[in-house]
């Protein structure tokens, strides 16, 4: 192997936008039949690599060979002829077009009379589902499908393609443990196959799990390659970081009081029947399940963006008016949405003005009457960001500036577009505006999706010094670690339904894993059951 | 982290807003030298009187298409708030009253558009296209070919006379005041930014806790009775109420925000430049009518004005990226 030519190799490569040096000397050699991790702190340039390599940005300076040949790609398609398959991190689908049109884009398969061969298609499409293990309509459209299953759908295309390289950033950043297996046999399939893949992730377990070299990069520079078996991940983190993160979940002990959000048989045909919880002042509740059992889809109609056939939703004794996002925030209540470029961000518009978006609108509410906690209550969120309706740019700018050193939010500019952020980045900031409300409910629809392992220790540890506070959280993650680690309960969502509760001790990985599976039987799913 | 990426200077200067202002100025330097009695001392008063109404429509309209929305319905209104003026002046009515209920009636005719598209969820062009026809119709068939004049002097003495021996007309200061209102309201107050948002990214407004229905509302309540205050002053200043009052204003309004660099597609826009987009088509209005050119090349100006707006900004914004990065065009 060592004699014949890597099937990518880059050196020295550069690119800048503008002032800001994204990528200043990326180097990776990738060779045929491995699979490579590539681990980094938010904003150190990997999403810039892979940009390169796919054709999607120019560089600036340095090399890029494929098989020992240089190359250049003017455009995604040249890369993608050239045989390089990219998931990039932010999945962009056609919505107009079915699943099974995004998948196969621009090579449809031709039949008779040169005529697009509609069966071979979506018989193509349900092939690669099958492989990896998702249950998703070829037929239907893209428009309004999850992260993940978007995801499922990069993916889906890209391994489709059949190419020598195939490059994943951050494809497990949504999906549950169960499809990230699936994902991992197919890769695992590709590399026995003699291809080679590049694999970006903030997990480093999965990088253990899945990868046999990993090279580190910070700031835009190349840091290290190694074989997987020779570092640890204490020694990969520190070189990423720069520093020893010590815990990753630590939990701070919190006395937990009142019900504040209380949750009534809520139910939306066809996608939750009959969900009831309470989430107690102080308390940090997971929920779990496989991607597409609805976990999402319940935190948004209790935040009010959609709608519920029954059921209601209680915040602090009052109840909600059913789909008014306004009155819930209002109520106290916070939701960092799943998909951040959509949902979470005006990406648009500057850090500044997402940070602040939902303070300054904020209609008051029995919140704004007296203060409920400690420390949080004097916090940013109190000061005024407007007097007598008019904007006050300089409190406005303050308050980003807080939340964007405590979350280390890495950007241009605070009036630097959210687009050109990277991706870790921009959901922090996500996490900021929504911290900044100071709520009394915080609704978490993966909170750390793409968050560097730095970062996510902040960002948990903030969490739970909130709950202590008297916070109420409802925790939705796919990666089990994170919610087996913060949660104080775990509900299990199966297929619309919460079918298990579990305490802090009965949540194994093996009881969440047994409840959220389709097909156990119904004594194991209640087995863990309180 | 740095509050901003650019000096403030650049900030100020290098805009798309800037561009119109400069526009504006040679174009006036160039009317001014070459057209004949363009320097003379009525062209300020008649700038003033007759941009009035397409400045004033224009307002709301910027907030209005700075949601990704547009409201074609507006000369109409103009037509049908002209028509009830003239009608309730010959009922006996006071011209508070008439100005009253002509603006009232404006706000529903905004609030049906607004119903229609926020509630409906219509698309804002097929409802406005729609309400044209059918405001305009109400107000030709309420008052038939025939007009309504012999308004008291008084009256119309309002809507033209000067401020004391300047040559501004006594409505600029209300003019400035409706522009500082709106200039406050877009840049400088949570609803501004619920606009500019939803004009965006309406999901994610929506995420913030944005009433994206209700601000839409609001919007075409606004644009129907600042429509409505037009057609009050249109009927003034031109002594006459009838049904085909400022047939076709519409272009103007739409082709002066455009071209004040509000982006058709919503979340980008400004009041200064649009007040300088309005104030360009009246110059070029009014330089080529002391031109003698007619009205129907006045039109074809305007038209072309208004299509190089809405194609100019994509031509640059694609020679841009194009000149960063020859690899896009792809998407991403
Ligand atoms: N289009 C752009 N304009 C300006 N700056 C950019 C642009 N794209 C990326 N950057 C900057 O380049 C740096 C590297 O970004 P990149 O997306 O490569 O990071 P990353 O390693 O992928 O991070 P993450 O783990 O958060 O995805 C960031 O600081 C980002 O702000
Ligand atoms: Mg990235």
């Amino acid at each position: 192997m060592p004699n014949a030519a890597p099937t990518l190799r880059l050196e020295g490569v550069a690119k800048s936008f503008g002032p800001v040096a994204a990528l200043r000397s990326g180097t990776l050699v990738v060779q045929p039949g491995s699979i490579h991790a590539l681990v980094g702190e938010n904003g150190a340039g990997k999403s810039t690599l892979v940009k390169i390599v796919g054709g999607v940005h120019r560089r600036d300076a340095g090399t890029v060979e494929l098989d020992g040949e240089p190359v250049d790609f003017a455009g995604p398609a040249e890369a993608k002829t050239a045989g390089v398959a990219v998931i990039h991190q932010e999945p962009a689908s056609f919505p107009d077009l079915t699943v099974t049109e995004n998948i196969f884009l621009g090579r449809e398969p031709l039949g008779s009379l040169r005529r697009i061969d509609r069966r071979a298609m979506r018989d193509g499409a349900r092939k690669l589902f099958r492989d990896l293990g998702v249950d998703l309509d070829p037929d239907r459209p893209a428009e309004g499908l999850s992260i993940a299953d978007q995801q499922i759908v990069e993916i889906a295309k890209a391994i489709s393609l059949d190419a020598r390289l195939l490059i994943m950033d951050e494809p497990t950043a949504a999906l549950s443990a169960v499809e990230v297996r699936r994902l991992f046999g197919v890769a695992r399939g590709l590399r026995d196959a003699g291809r080679a893949v590049v694999f970006i992730s903030h997990r480093l377990d999965e990088v253990a799990d899945l990868c046999d070299t990993v090279t580190v990069m910070r700031d835009g520079e190349h840091v290290s390659t190694d074989a997987v078996a020779d570092v640890t991940s204490d020694e990969l983190v520190r070189r990423m970081v720069g520093r020893a993160v010590s815990e990753l979940y630590p939990k701070v002990p919190s006395t937990v009081g009142e019900v504040v959000l209380r949750v009534e048989g809520l139910e939306s045909t066809g996608t939750f029947h009959d969900v009831s919880f309470d989430v107690r002042a102080g308390e940090i509740v997971g929920l779990a399940g496989l991607v597409g059992a609805g976990r999402s889809e319940i935190a948004r109609a209790v935040f009010g963006v959609d709608h519920y056939s029954a059921g209601r939703v209680v915040v602090g004794g009052r109840t909600l008016r059913p789909g008014d996002p306004a009155a819930a925030i209002a109520a106290g209540v916070a939701l960092v949405p799943e998909d951040r470029r959509l949902q979470g961000l005006v990406t648009e518009s500057s850090v500044s003005r997402n940070v602040s978006s939902v303070v300054l609108r904020r209609r008051r509410g029995p919140r704004d009457e007296g203060g409920v906690r400690g420390e949080g209550r004097e916090g940013p969120a109190r000061r005024r960001l407007a007097r007598l309706g008019i904007l006050l740019p300089d409190a406005e700018a303050r308050l980003a500036r807080d939340w964007s050193g405590r979350l280390s939010v890495k950007a241009g500019a605070l009036d630097a577009p959210a687009t050109t952020m990277s991706g870790g980045n921009q959901q922090k900031v996500v996490l900021a505006k929504w911290l900044a409300t100071d709520p009394k409910v915080l609704m978490v629809d993966e909170p750390t999706r793409g968050i560097d392992v730095g970062t996510k220790a902040e960002v948990h540890r903030l969490l739970s010094t909130l709950a202590a506070e008297g916070l109420a959280v409802l925790m939705i993650s796919s990666e089990l670690p994170e919610v087996l680690g913060m949660a104080d309960r775990v509900l299990v969502v199966r297929e619309g339904r919460i079918v298990s509760e579990l305490t802090r001790a009965e949540a194994t990985p093996e009881a969440v894993m047994r409840a959220a599976t389709p097909g156990a039987s119904a004594e194991q799913a209640s087995g863990g059951a309180a | 982290m740095r509050t901003h990426a650019r000096p403030w200077w650049q900030r100020a200067l290098l805009t798309r807003e800037m561009l119109t202002i400069l526009i504006l100025v040679v174009a006036w330097i160039v009317a001014a030298s070459v057209v004949q009695g363009f320097d003379g001392p009525l062209t300020i008063t008649y700038l003033v009187l007759d941009v009035a109404p397409v400045l004033l429509i224009a307002l709301p309209m910027t907030l209005i298409i700075g949601t990704g929305e547009i409201d074609l319905s507006v000369a109409s209104v103009v037509g049908l708030s002209s028509v009830t003026f003239g009608l309730l002046y010959q009922a006996g009515l006071g011209l508070g009253v008439g100005l009253l209920v002509s603006v009232l009636l404006g706000a529903v005719c905004g609030a049906v558009n607004g119903a229609l598209v926020a509630y409906g969820g219509l698309p804002s062009l097929a409802v406005t296209i729609g309400s044209l026809a059918l405001y305009r119709g109400l107000a030709v068939g309420l008052l038939g070919t025939t007009a309504v004049t012999g308004f008291p002097e008084s009256w119309t003495d309002g809507a033209t006379e000067n401020l004391g021996e300047s040559p501004y007309p006594v409505i600029t200061l209300g003019l400035l005041a409706l522009i500082a209102v709106f200039a406050v309201l877009l840049h400088a107050t949570p609803f501004g930014r619920n606009v500019l948002d939803i004009g965006r990214s309406r999901e994610a407004a929506r995420f913030s806790g944005v009433d994206v229905k209700r601000t839409l509302l609001i919007l075409f309540v606004l644009s129907g009775a600042v429509s409505a205050l037009a057609g009050v002053y249109y009927t003034l200043r031109y002594g006459s109420a009838r049904g085909d009052n400022a047939t076709g204003l519409e272009l103007q309004v739409v082709a002066a925000v455009l071209l004040g660099g509000v982006s058709i597609f919503g979340g980008r826009g400004a009041i200064h430049g649009v007040v300088a987009g309005v104030l360009l088509i009246g110059v070029l209005g009014s330089a080529l009518r002391l031109e003698s050119v007619t009205v129907n090349v006045i039109n074809i100006v305007i038209g072309a004005a208004l299509v190089v707006s809405v194609v100019a900004p994509r031509i640059a914004g694609g020679l841009r990226v194009r000149r960063r990065n020859p690899a896009v065009g792809q998407g991403t």
